[in-house]
């Protein structure tokens, strides 16, 4: 299908291009903007290849929830970025030749006899049709019962994510006034308020405890 | 591209909305760069609020806390991500499925629990 | 369409148990508070004592469980064995320092157990996949321990730098375990195993793509184990760590990564052994030189463990180059002296305490001799044997690998290991004359605590008196060399 090709094409350049951009661009929420943009098209690329589930991850997990967190990671740091690229023209004739290498030996391995890739047909848990069980079912039918064991792995490794998240940023600020439902339920008038029978004349007196 | 032409399908509505959207945000992009007369000068594209230039960077500096929410934000929209081929293929999975999900949000409610006790969901 | 598995939970039991066992201990932390940071240290040992059992109590035979995901065999008992007293001895070394230095929170020795629960999976893994998530739920761990002490800048940098490297490696384990998939269209090792025996399907193209995969994951695993090249954190990050933190790393997750490395080398990717044996000798002989020579200008007594035990990685590694059931012993038993050896230094670096401050400079030694004689003598007993002198416990590690490269007819690799060991000798020569024959620095405090003389106690009864009674450590590490070798 032609439509298909043209649109593999575009979200393929767009991709490119936005990662291009993510590393190039001089403020750093724009990087992360285009790190959206690439993203998404990634998920789009997805698609195509009928991995659904993965292409919605994509979009909750990492456009929804990682880029955010990259924008508030962007804005916590106090980082003059235009100093941290100074150097970036200084660096580039070394990159630039490192990955040169790196793009010759990629071809010469490619081009040594490795050329005929014909991947194996007997892989561990072969995707079946879409057409008639959808990317997302085919997955559900062997996470959690199959791949069990991974599974409740997984689970300890967002477990201790959570611990480290907590452990490493969290702190108790003092002198701050928290809302605790319980104790102020629990106040009794008896210990917090005071009658006092003012007489004419005298005025009332205060004194903090 | 050998991909199974049926899905591609569900999604052309996606793809047409893409594409209009994209048009529509050229054109209006595009038509007030070419359209619009642009005469800029100095003046114009000074700063004009009160007269100054800004004193400091736009971007203030953000609390750590902001961070600590998000990143459980994320850790537990990784679990909803779970939780999608379970709700799909729970017909197919039996109680196998079912509990071995039901283990898995337990050890993210241990999880949720010290979260609630340390204070972490609290903004102060 | 989806088939059940024999799931045979009774296969990871340890491993369910430590896992249910850290649930609990975090939530009555989080209940009672960070003054329960002492009685949580002591149930997650009491945990891993009962873990051992388990493990222990389990039957020998080689065993697969949740469909060929995870196995264990003679060779993961005695690894896990060495990981969980590692793992519950540097608990309780560090019940001292936790307490004074204001690191007493209750997720210490929670993480500690969250990360014995990884290293476990790892050492059991039998599937790409699970040998990664093993390996992160591991890693995760150790890097929120590393940066454990968050105020000190030390610690957070030793945190972060260990983290993104580990991300790193993390990475290109990630993209050689895809490379292996893709080839092989397994992920199982035995049935990569059989793929890479019938040459790949993939034709021409499948040993070559293989074999790239494979480089990637020695690349990460290497990383782990910290092996040179791929070393450079490992200063930092023992520096940087609190002390019973880089206790822990010196003894444990180190084991673990080189058991994995044995299990991933030796199981599916046995058939390529004249691929990465070549590997192997390269970063065995670089991280031995390295380990040699860098140490010897180090002051700081951490960063001179760490080049130490890169050195000591180098050792082991000689015997997985030799690529033969002995060879294997070989490593095994150095795994399990070094443990020691790394346990007992590690507890005279714990007590070195000058007015109630942690000292770690090497020249803060001086002259230890004649102020506390006895961890003196038992800190120049370790030093020896990590030197390598006979008739002490390092010794035999460094036999037992020479021997197994010797009878492989590596005998390049065998005279370098005894060269560098000479040199290595030196700097270690040195803390000793240091302590005996150098002028008093101002004393360290004392006493040293209880559980740090009954750990230096043992450790050092095991590291002099090796040689008398070396046969259950012999016939264990046999045995479960020998069950990598089917």
């Amino acid at each position: 299908m032609i439509i298909e090709t043209i649109v593999f094409y575009v979200f393929a350049v767009v991709t490119v291009a936005a990662g291009v951009m993510v590393v190039v661009s001089r403020n750093p929420v724009h990087s992360v903007l285009f790190l959206i943009l690439a993203f998404f098209s990634s998920a789009g690329l997805f698609v195509l290849m009928g991995a659904e589930f993965l292409a919605m991850v994509l979009i909750i997990v990492y456009v929804g929830a990682v880029a955010v967190l990259f924008l508030f990671v962007v804005m916590m740091l106090d980082i003059n970025f235009s100093e941290l690229r100074a150097g970036f023209f200084q660096y580039l004739p070394v990159g630039g030749v490192v990955g040169v290498i790196l793009l010759a030996e990629l071809i010469l391995v490619f081009a040594s006899g490795a050329a005929d890739i014909t991947l194996p047909k007997t892989v561990a848990s072969p995707t079946p049709p879409a057409d008639v069980v959808s990317n997302t079912e085919a997955l559900g039918n062997i996470l959690y019962t199959r791949y069990a064991y991974l599974f409740q792995a997984a689970g300890l490794v967002l477990l201790v994510a959570m611990i480290g998240a907590i452990v490493l940023t969290h702190r108790r600020r003092v002198g701050v006034r928290r809302q605790r439902i319980a104790d102020q339920v629990a106040r009794d008038p008896k210990d917090v308020i005071e009658l006092k029978d003012v007489k004419p004349g005298e005025g009332a007196s205060w004194k903090s405890d | 591209m050998t991909a199974p032409s049926s899905l591609l399908l569900e999604y052309l509505p996606i793809l047409i909305f893409l594409g209009i959207a994209v048009a529509v945000a050229g054109l209006a992009v595009g038509g007030s760069i070419f359209v619009a007369p642009q005469k800029p000068d100095p003046k114009k594209n000074a700063a004009f609020e009160c007269g100054f230039d800004a004193f400091e960077d736009s971007r203030g500096r953000f609390d750590v806390r902001f961070y600590l929410v998000a990143i459980l934000f994320i850790i537990f929209d990784l679990e909803v991500a779970y939780l999608f081929p379970w709700a799909i293929s729970f017909s197919g999975i039996g109680l196998y499925g079912f509990w071995s999900m039901m283990v898995f949000l337990g050890i993210l409610t241990i999880g949720f629990v010290y979260e609630w006790k340390k204070g972490a969901l609290e903004w102060e | 369409m989806t088939e059940l598995a024999n799931p045979n939970y009774l296969a990871a039991l340890p491993e369910m148990f430590l896992a249910a066992a850290a649930a609990v201990l975090l939530m009555i932390g989080v209940f009672v508070g960070n003054r329960s940071t002492t009685a949580l240290t002591l149930l997650s040992a009491l945990a891993m004592a009962a873990a051992f059992i388990m493990v222990l109590v389990a039957p020998d035979e080689r065993a697969t469980a949740f469909g060929g995901l995870f196995v264990t065999d003679t060779f993961s008992t005695f690894m896990k064995c060495l990981v969980l007293i590692g793992a519950s001895v540097t608990l309780i070394m560090g019940l001292g320092y936790v307490k004074r230095e204001g690191m007493a929170r209750f997720e210490f020795p929670v993480l500690i157990l969250f990360a014995s629960v990884g290293m476990l999976m790892m050492i059991s893994a039998n599937d790409l996949i699970a040998l990664y998530i093993g390996l992160e739920l591991q890693s995760l761990s150790l890097y929120i321990l590393a940066a454990f002490r968050r105020d000190a800048v030390r610690s957070s940098e030793a945190g972060l730098k260990y983290f993104v490297l580990g991300a790193l490696s993390s990475g290109f384990l990630l993209y050689g375990c895809s490379m292996v998939y893709g080839f092989t269209g397994a992920t199982n090792f035995e049935a990569i195993a059989a793929a890479v025996a019938s040459g790949g399907e993939a034709g021409a193209a499948g040993p070559i793509g293989i074999l790239i995969g494979l480089v990637f994951i020695a690349v990460a695993l290497a990383f782990k184990i910290s092996a040179v090249p791929f070393h450079m954190w490992t200063p930092d990050v023992y520096e940087g760590a609190p002390t019973p933190v880089t206790a822990f790393f010196a003894a444990a997750p180190k084991i673990a990564a080189m058991a994995l490395l044995l299990r991933v080398f030796l199981g599916p990717f046995q058939e390529l052994v004249e691929q990465w044996e070549q590997i192997i000798l390269f970063v065995s002989i670089a991280s031995m030189a390295l380990g040699a020579l860098a140490a010897i200008g180090q002051t700081n007594i951490k960063r001179l463990m760490a080049y130490s035990s890169i050195g000591h990685v180098g050792y082991a590694l000689v015997g997985l180059a030799a690529g033969t059931p002995e060879g294997v012993r070989g490593v095994i038993i150095y795994l399990t002296i070094y443990m020691v050896m790394s346990l007992g230094a590690f507890s005279c670096i714990l007590a070195m305490r000058q007015k109630g401050q942690m000292v770690e400079q090497i020249s803060d030694l001086a002259g230890l001799s004649k102020t506390n004689p006895l961890m003196a003598f038992s800190f120049a007993v370790f030093m020896f044997s990590m030197a390598g002198i006979p008739p002490l416990a390092g010794f035999f590690g460094k036999l037992y690998v020479f021997l197994a490269a010797i009878d492989a007819g590596l005998y390049g690799l065998a005279i370098v290991g005894v060269l560098t060991s000479v040199v290595g000798a030196f700097y270690y020569i040195r803390i000793v004359k240091l302590m005996y024959f150098d002028e008093p620095a101002a004393p360290l405090d004392r006493p040293i605590g209880v559980e740090l003389s009954v750990v230096l106690a043992g450790t050092g009864i095991v590291t002099v008196l090796f040689f008398a009674y070396p046969t259950p450590v012999l016939i264990g590490a046999q045995a479960a060399a020998a069950s990598l070798f089917p």
